[in-house]
């Protein structure tokens, strides 16, 4: 599904990922751990193409095709999405229009019929009972005076929605207390399915209690140095970032 | 002194003929003001208000002084529909009264509402303060050509009371005609103690014209009245037109004007209050945005005179292709006006290199205990917030028009009128590119 070969990024003149590789198939959940400063949301900043971060060498490939040659929305429309780390507040655009011209959007580029109003309020209804969140969220502007929780929630919303091939969490746990990383964390799973793959960034394994990968990977000075499974994120729970540095030589090398 | 050369402009208004009305004062007026417009012209960049509005073309042109077939152009009814807005309305065309496109036959208990032409010709004492008026700045050319040729207008006066919740609606309309024609409308509206209206300000242009209009207005609030005022500018975009509309506030009145301004290729808008009863309230919040090669001017100049009056002001530009904005914001705290409460805020978007704003908001504390705050920006549009559209799935240009749309319309947020409200969205959303 996705194939990042080599990849080489840079923002604001300084190389920040350098020669990251990783490959997720479908239906497989990847987390992605590391320290502050690492580039992890960098990675997922390159992948739904944000302005300014340059990618200098290496390659994307998703489901065929080359990633990078692609505008945001066009990404968005093939199947990729970013649950943002900070969500952005929009004064003055109503989140159901906002919703619906997204979902619409996506449907016309991928030459699938729109959806009515009608319609579409019976599929957001439908989802936001999964996700637990107020449907007076929807009458507000989008993100406008959400709490921490409810912004991270809504993210997980969209995703319900739009039904993404592949999702990038982008430290979806940051700033979360317990009850609401579940509901976020129960929010994913519900959407796991043998088709829709994950990538999850985050610096801490709690997160990984609730929403169980199939691999973990760490990313330290923008390379993946570390390979493994579940226990890996253990481990480093265990012994902190610092043991990596004393680790010496990355992939696999620990059992 | 020294008489400048006269400008084609200057030059086709010097031999026309002032309408007679056979009332002595008004006549007076009318000749003294042509006269001082005669004398001075068009004012250049060099006056103040006018630093930002150039007005070197139009004095370049001619135009014909008011327009002789004005009763019989031909103007669509349904274009000067308002859906969700239906009553009593005055109709202009070219500057004359069209009963034939107005609506007078419900006017709601306690309102008085007629053309201007009606109420000279049959009760004109009334009138003599406010059209007997001389304008003495260099900067109110346009006054002075309105105060000389406006025959017309609307006269409103709400009775000590009375209150009308559903909108009355004035229109102007520019219309084409055998050439370019200058038409003027003076308006007076006068709420009585207590009194409340809604009313609804449209200016509209159809076909291809290029007239020049001014347009002013009183509007007097007695103690305790009410006065919800929405504008909607749309004159033709070759047009040019000049409006001023004054606000005299007694004791406890309050004024909420909520003014879009999108039409003509020369709009300016003077909007000149003064708060001269204690607690008044004057509230404005407004938008406006040039496109093309538009030029749009607002400027307010609001005048605290008496204890605890409030003003908040909250305007938004919008700048596209090679328009021009300009906003300047005025506001007045006299000695003696102990207690004031003025707030002003002016955000402006540039969307493309050649588009310019400029923006001037200006505070004069002359009391005590005061509080005050202004503020103005110009920038572009948030590129994080654009991004995350697009992450979702939102092509780039509909995601800038969502956000520019969202922009415009924050001033309108307060605007109770829902079909209203639901109209000036519209009206945004067709104006902006993308």
């Amino acid at each position: 599904m996705l194939k990042i070969d080599n990849l080489h990024a840079r923002v604001e003149g300084k190389d920040i990922l350098k020669g990251l590789s990783l490959e997720v198939k479908p239906g497989e959940v990847h987390a992605i751990m590391g320290p502050n400063g690492a580039g992890k949301s960098t990675l997922g900043n390159v992948l739904s193409g944000r302005e300014g971060y340059e990618v200098t060498e290496g390659s994307v490939v998703f489901e065929g095709r080359n990633l990078l040659e692609l505008e945001p929305e066009e990404r968005a429309a093939a199947g990729v999405f970013l649950a943002f780390q900070y969500p952005v507040e929009i004064p003055g655009v109503n989140n159901t229009y906002f919703l619906r011209a997204a979902y619409n959007a996506q449907r016309k580029a991928r030459g699938e019929a729109e959806l009515d109003s009608m319609q579409f309020l019976k599929r957001v209804r439908e989802k936001l009972k999964v996700m637990q969140l107020s449907p007076e969220l929807l009458n507000r502007a989008v993100n406008e005076g959400f709490s921490g929780g409810e912004k991270k929630r809504n993210e997980i919303f969209q995703m319900a929605l739009l039904e993404p091939k592949l999702a990038i969490l982008d430290e979806t746990d940051s700033g979360l207390d317990i009850d609401a990383l579940k509901q976020v964390a129960e929010g994913v799973n519900a959407l796991r399915s043998p088709e829709r793959s994950f990538i999850v960034v985050t610096h801490y394994q709690r997160l990984l209690d609730y929403i169980v990968p199939d691999f973990v990977h760490v990313l330290a000075g923008g390379r993946i140095v570390e390979s493994g499974d579940r226990s890996l994120a253990l481990k480093l729970e265990e012994r902190g970032y610092a043991w990596l540095a004393e680790h010496g030589e990355p992939a696999g090398a620990d059992a | 002194m020294n008489q400048p050369a006269r400008t084609p402009f200057v030059a086709a208004l010097a031999d026309a003929s002032l309408p007679a009305s056979g009332i002595a004062w008004l006549d007076r007026a009318r000749r003294e003001n042509l006269d001082a417009f005669l004398a001075a012209g068009l004012p250049d960049t060099r006056v103040e208000a006018w630093k930002y509005t150039a007005l070197r073309a139009l004095a370049q042109r001619s135009f014909a002084a008011g327009d002789a077939q004005a009763a019989d152009r031909v103007v669509d009814p349904a274009a000067l529909a308002l859906p969700g807005v239906e009553g009593p309305a005055l109709v202009f065309v070219n500057g004359a009264f069209r009963a034939d496109l107005s609506s007078l036959d419900a006017l709601p208990e306690g309102i008085g509402l007629r053309p201007l032409s009606q109420a000279l010709a049959s009760e004109p004492e009334p009138l003599r303060f406010a059209l007997s008026r001389h304008y003495r700045e260099a900067g109110e050319a346009f006054a002075r050509l309105n105060a000389a040729f406006a025959r017309d207008g609307a006269v409103l006066r709400v009775a000590a009371g009375a209150r009308v919740a559903a909108p009355l609606r004035l229109l102007f309309v520019g219309a084409p005609a055998d050439g370019d024609v200058a038409w003027h409308l003076r308006n007076v509206v006068e709420l009585e103690e207590d009194a409340e209206l809604s009313l609804v300000e449209q200016h509209l242009g159809t076909g291809e014209q290029a007239h020049l209009g001014t347009v002013l207005t009183d509007h007097t609030l007695h103690a305790g009245a009410i006065l919800r005022h929405a504008v909607l500018q749309q004159a033709g975009a070759a047009s040019s037109l000049v409006r001023r509309s004054h606000y005299r506030l007694d004791a406890r009145a309050q004024v909420y004007l909520h003014a879009l301004e999108l039409g003509g290729g020369l709009a300016r808008h003077d909007v000149w209050a003064e708060l001269v009863g204690d607690a008044a309230a004057f509230h404005t919040r407004g938008a406006f945005l040039p496109g093309g090669r538009q030029h749009a001017d607002t400027q307010l100049a609001i005048h605290h005179r008496a204890r605890d009056t409030v003003s908040s002001s909250l305007w938004r530009g919008v700048a596209s292709g090679r328009g021009r904005g300009v906003f300047r914001g005025a506001i007045v705290v006299n000695a003696g006006a102990d207690g004031a409460d003025a707030s002003l805020g002016n955000k402006n978007l540039l969307l493309s290199p050649q588009a310019e704003i400029d923006t001037k908001p200006e505070l004069e504390i002359y009391a005590d205990e005061v509080k005050a705050a202004h503020g103005a920006t110009v920038g572009q549009l948030d590129e994080r917030a654009l991004f995350y559209l697009r992450s979702r799935g939102i092509p780039g240009a509909q995601a800038r028009s969502l956000l520019t749309a969202a922009f415009a319309r924050a001033p309108f947020e307060s605007l109770e009128h829902e079909a209203l409200r639901a109209h000036v969205e519209q009206l945004l959303l067709a104006q902006l590119p993308g």
